[in-house]
C-alpha cells in the first residue's frame, strides 16, 4: 500500500476510537451536570408527579449505561434517535442546522483564506514599511476584539445606521442564494475579521523563516523580482505550517462560532447545542458533540497529509 | 422632523397626550397650525383597522427544544405561538373580565362545584374538524389524567369529574371554585382535536391563524384562517401572515426593531428603554402586570423561623431604590404579599410597609439571632438585575446591623438546585389572573410550589371559604386577611413588581395595554393592524 493511504487508513482508525471516547466523555459529563432533562423542561414548572411522568416517559428512570449503550447502538446503524425535549428526529434537525453552519463557514472561509494569503504575502514583499505595518494593525486589532463586539459594530454600522445589511440572519429555503448571501453578510464578515488575523501573522512568519534559507539569497541574486520568489520559492516550502493554521481556523468556522450565531439569530450548530446542554437533552448533545470531534480530527488529518504531500522528503520517504 | 410629529399624533389619539399639547409641541417643531391639525386627522384616520400585511415579532425566550405540544410551553415563544393557532375555552380581557372563546357562555352551580360550558357551535378547527365538548372534555383529560406533564396540572387537578351534555361540557370540583372560569383561561389549555391525545404537536386548534411553518428555536410563520369564527380580517386578527422570530440576544432585538426587519419586541431592557423610545419610529410601551421579583425564605428553616429576623429583613429592604435602579422606574414596590392592584379585589388599604432601617435593626435585636451569616442565594436568571438587587439588599440589611451575605450561584441548575430548595434565594413569579390562583399555587399548605413553605392551617381555611364564596364583598374582605396575615408573618419579600416593556414600531396601530402578559398578553397579533 501507498504509505500516505496506509496513513491516512491508520489516522481515521484512530480517529474512530477518539470520537468512541469523546462520546462517552460528553456522555459521562452531562451525566454529572446537576438535574436532568425533565427538570430542566419544567423547570419553576416542576412538581414531585409531572417529573416522575416525564422522567418515565423520557426512559430517564433506566440506569445511566443502558441508556448510553443504547444510544451507541443506533448511532452506529446510523440512527440518532430523537430528542428528549420535542420528540422531533434529531437526524433531520442536525441536517438543517449543520447545513447552515456549513454555508455559512463555506462564505467566511472563500473569503478569509485567500485574503489571508494573500495580505500575508504582501506583508511579506513590503515588511516593517508601512503596508505591513497597517495590515498587521488591522487584523490584530481585529482579532483582539471580542467576537459580540465586533458583531455589534458592525449591526449599528450597516444595519441600524446605513440600512445596508439586516441585523439578524434569517435564512431559509424559499430565498435565492442571493438573498441568503445578503442574509449573512454580517456574520461573514465578522468571521472574517476574526480568523483573518491568525492565518495571516502565520503566513507572514512562515514565509519570512524560509526567507532567511541560502536558496532564496540565490533566486534574488539570479535576478528574479520579490514576488516571484515568494511566490515559486518561499511559498511552497512555507505551506506546511499554513495549511495548519488554515484547518485550525475552518474548524473554529464549523464549531466555534455559538456567539455569532446568538448575536445574529443565526440557526446554527452551536445554538443547537446550547439549548440542548441547557436542557439537558444527552441525545442531542452526543449528536453534536460527536460530530463537532469529527470535523476536528477530519480536518487535522487533511492538514496532514497536505503537509507531508507539500514537502517531497516526507511524500518519498526512505 | 414629520416621523416625530406622526408619533406625537398616534400618541394624542391614543390619549396619551392632549391635543393641547401635541399643538405646542408641533409649534416648537416649526410647523403650522394647519399642517398640525392635518396630521392629527390623519392619525384619527389610522384608528380604523386595515386588513392585510405581514406582522413580524421579534421575541425573546425561545429555543431549539421548544414543541407545539400545548402541555409543554412554558417560555414566551411558544406561548405566543400557541395565541395564533390555538384557544382556550375563555380569555380574559384586558380589563379583567372574562370573555368566551371556545366557550359562548357558562355559568356554575350555587355552591361553586358545578361549572357547565356551553360549546360556541358550528366553529371548526383549522383541519375543518368541527369543534364538539367532547374535544374540550378530552382537552381537559389530558393536561389533568395521571400521566400528565402539563404545566396547567395543578390548576385542573382539582377537578373531580367531567361530562358532557350535547353542546355543555360539565365540571365537577370537589371543593367548590367560584375562579374557575378564569382557571380556564391559562394558556396551555388550548383546545385540541381528541385533546391532542392522537397528535399533541399538530398545532391544530380554532385559532385566528394557521401555523405553516415552524423551525423550534428559529421561527414560526402563520397565515389568516380564512374560516376563522371571530369574524373577517376587517373585524379582527387583521393581519395576513404573522411570523415570530426567535431573537434572545437583548442588543439583536434592539437592533432587529431599530433596522425594520421587526415591527415589534418583547422584553426592553429597563437600562435602554428610555434611550430606545427617543428613536422617532419606535415606541417603548410599559405595562403594569402581576409578575414580581422576590426573596423568599423557608419559614421552617432556621434562622428564617423567626418571625422578628424575617421582619428585620424585610424594614431593610429599600423597595424605592430597587424599583429606581433595578427596573429603572418601569415597575412598582412591592408589599410582601403577591397580590397588587393588578388583581381583582385588590385591597388598596393594606399598610405598605416602608424602609426603615431602626425598626429593622429593632426587630433584629428582638430575634436574637447569633450573628452568624444570612446567606442569600442569587442568580443572573433568578430575574433579570437579581445580583444586583441582592447587592442592594446586603448593603441596607447590613447598615441596620444584618450580617446579610450574598452566595452567588450558577443560572444553570438554579431552578433545580437552589429555589425551592434553599432556605433562602431570589426568583421571580409571573403572576396568575386571579388571587386565588396565585395563593393556591404558592401558599397553600399542600401547594408542590411553596417555595416559603408558608404552612398555615387558618389561611388554607379562609383561601378554601374565599374560593367558593360568590358575594364579592365576602370575598375581598378574606382575600384582605389573608394578605395581611402574609404581609406580617410571611417568608415572602417582595420589593417590586415589573412591568411587561415592549417595544412597537409606529406603524402598528391599535395597541392597548393588557396586564395580563407581554406584547398585549399576545393579543398584539389579533387586535393590532399596520397603518
Amino acid at each position: 500500500m501507498h504509505p500516505i493511504l496506509k496513513l491516512v487508513a491508520e489516522r481515521l482508525g484512530i480517529g474512530l476510537l477518539l470520537l468512541l471516547a469523546a462520546s462517552a466523555l460528553i456522555f459521562g459529563l452531562t451525566e454529572v451536570l446537576p438535574g436532568d432533562a425533565a427538570q430542566a423542561i419544567l423547570g419553576q414548572a416542576a412538581t414531585p408527579e409531572s417529573l416522575a411522568n416525564l422522567r418515565t416517559e423520557m426512559g430517564l428512570d433506566r440506569p445511566a449505561f443502558t441508556r448510553y449503550f443504547e444510544w451507541l447502538g443506533g448511532i452506529m446503524t446510523g440512527d440518532m434517535g430523537v430528542a428528549l425535549t420535542n420528540k422531533l428526529p434529531i437526524g433531520d434537525q442536525v441536517a438543517s442546522r449543520m447545513s447552515n453552519t456549513l454555508f455559512l463557514a463555506f462564505w467566511a472561509a472563500i473569503i478569509s483564506v485567500p485574503l489571508a494569503l494573500v495580505l500575508g504575502l504582501i506583508a511579506v514583499r513590503y515588511q516593517n514599511r508601512w503596508p505591513d505595518k497597517i495590515i498587521s494593525g488591522i487584523t490584530l486589532a481585529s482579532i483582539s476584539l471580542p467576537e459580540f463586539m465586533i458583531a455589534y459594530l458592525l449591526i449599528f454600522f450597516f444595519a441600524v445606521q446605513l440600512f445596508w445589511a439586516p441585523s439578524f440572519a434569517s435564512i431559509n429555503d424559499s430565498m435565492t442564494l442571493l438573498e441568503q448571501l445578503h442574509a449573512i453578510s454580517l456574520p461573514v464578515a465578522v468571521l472574517t475579521l476574526v480568523v483573518l488575523a491568525h492565518m495571516m501573522r502565520m503566513t507572514r512568519a512562515a514565509i519570512l523563516n524560509v526567507m532567511q534559507s541560502a536558496y532564496i539569497e540565490t533566486a534574488e541574486l539570479k535576478g528574479l523580482n520579490t514576488f516571484a520568489v515568494i511566490r515559486k520559492h518561499a511559498f511552497p516550502n512555507a505551506i506546511a505550517p499554513i495549511v495548519n493554521v488554515v484547518m485550525i481556523n475552518l474548524a473554529y468556522l464549523v464549531v466555534g462560532v455559538v456567539v455569532v450565531e446568538v448575536v445574529f439569530a443565526y440557526p446554527g450548530m452551536g445554538q443547537y447545542l446550547v439549548d440542548a446542554v441547557v436542557k439537558r437533552d444527552v441525545p442531542v448533545v452526543l449528536a453534536c458533540g460527536v460530530i463537532f470531534a469529527a470535523v476536528y480530527i477530519i480536518l487535522n488529518i487533511v492538514a496532514d497529509v497536505v503537509s507531508i504531500l507539500a514537502n517531497p522528503r516526507l511524500r518519498h520517504p526512505k | 422632523m414629520s416621523k416625530e410629529l406622526e408619533k406625537l399624533s398616534a400618541r394624542v389619539t391614543a390619549g396619551a397626550m392632549t391635543r393641547r399639547e401635541f399643538m405646542s409641541r408641533a409649534a416648537a417643531l416649526g410647523v403650522s397650525a394647519a399642517v398640525a391639525s392635518t396630521l392629527l386627522a390623519d392619525a384619527a384616520h389610522a384608528e380604523t383597522p386595515v386588513a392585510g400585511g405581514t406582522f413580524k415579532m421579534g421575541v425573546q425566550g425561545g429555543e431549539s427544544t421548544n414543541s407545539q405540544d400545548p402541555a409543554s410551553w412554558a417560555s414566551d415563544v411558544p406561548i405566543a405561538g400557541g395565541q395564533l393557532w390555538g384557544e382556550g375555552l375563555v380569555e380574559v380581557e384586558a380589563d379583567g373580565s372574562l370573555s368566551g372563546l371556545v366557550a359562548e357562555s357558562w355559568e356554575g352551580s350555587a355552591d361553586a362545584k358545578t361549572w357547565r360550558f356551553k360549546v360556541r357551535q358550528g366553529i371548526t378547527f383549522s383541519n375543518g374538524q368541527a369543534v364538539t365538548s367532547e374535544d374540550v372534555m378530552q382537552t381537559m383529560a389530558r393536561h389533568s389524567n395521571e400521566d400528565s406533564k402539563s404545566g396547567a396540572l395543578g390548576i385542573v387537578q382539582g377537578i373531580e369529574s367531567m361530562r358532557t351534555d350535547g353542546d355543555v361540557f360539565e365540571v365537577t370540583l370537589g371543593v367548590g371554585n367560584a375562579d374557575l372560569p378564569y382557571l380556564m383561561a391559562d394558556y396551555h389549555l388550548m383546545i385540541q382535536p381528541n385533546g391532542g391525545f392522537d397528535d399533541p404537536t399538530a398545532a391544530i386548534g380554532t385559532g385566528a391563524y394557521i401555523l405553516q411553518s415552524d423551525e423550534p428555536g428559529v421561527r414560526m410563520v402563520a397565515t389568516r384562517n380564512p374560516n376563522y369564527w371571530g369574524g373577517d380580517q376587517s373585524v379582527t386578527a387583521h393581519y395576513d401572515e404573522v411570523e415570530v422570530i426567535v431573537l434572545n440576544d437583548a442588543t439583536a432585538r434592539t437592533a432587529a426593531l431599530q433596522s425594520g426587519q421587526v415591527d415589534s419586541i418583547n422584553r426592553v431592557e429597563p437600562k435602554i428603554a428610555k434611550l430606545l423610545d427617543r428613536a422617532p419610529t419606535i415606541d417603548v410601551l410599559s405595562t403594569p402586570g402581576r409578575g414580581h421579583y422576590v426573596f423568599i425564605a423557608h419559614i421552617d428553616t432556621a434562622p428564617f423561623d423567626n418571625n422578628e429576623l424575617r421582619l428585620a429583613l424585610k424594614h431593610a429592604l429599600n423597595r424605592q431604590e430597587m424599583v429606581e435602579k433595578i427596573l429603572q422606574g418601569y415597575g412598582a414596590i412591592g408589599n410582601d404579599i403577591p397580590i397588587n392592584a393588578a388583581y381583582p379585589l385588590f385591597d388598596e388599604t393594606i399598610p405598605q410597609r416602608e424602609f426603615d432601617l431602626e425598626k429593622a435593626a429593632e426587630h433584629y435585636k428582638k430575634s436574637g439571632h447569633d450573628g452568624s451569616p444570612i446567606i442569600l442565594r442569587t442568580a443572573d436568571g433568578a430575574f433579570p438585575g437579581a445580583v444586583d438587587a441582592a447587592a442592594l439588599f446586603q448593603q441596607s440589611a447590613q447598615a441596620a446591623g444584618i450580617p446579610l451575605e450574598i452566595k452567588r450561584e450558577p443560572n444553570d441548575g438554579y431552578w433545580s438546585e437552589v429555589w425551592n430548595v434553599q432556605p433562602f434565594c431570589c426568583s421571580y413569579w409571573g403572576g396568575r389572573p386571579v388571587q386565588d390562583q396565585m395563593y393556591t399555587t404558592a401558599y397553600l399548605s399542600s401547594a408542590d410550589w411553596n417555595d416559603t413553605r408558608w404552612k398555615r392551617p387558618e389561611f388554607d381555611e379562609m383561601l378554601l371559604a374565599a374560593r367558593a364564596e360568590l358575594d364579592e364583598a365576602k370575598r375581598k374582605e378574606i382575600y384582605s386577611k389573608m394578605g395581611r396575615m402574609l404581609n406580617e408573618e410571611g417568608g415572602l419579600m417582595v420589593p417590586m413588581f415589573n412591568d411587561f416593556v415592549d417595544a412597537v414600531s409606529t406603524s402598528v396601530k391599535g395597541w392597548e395595554s393588557d396586564p395580563n402578559g407581554p406584547q398585549m398578553n399576545w393579543y398584539a397579533f389579533k387586535k393590532t393592524w399596520k397603518a
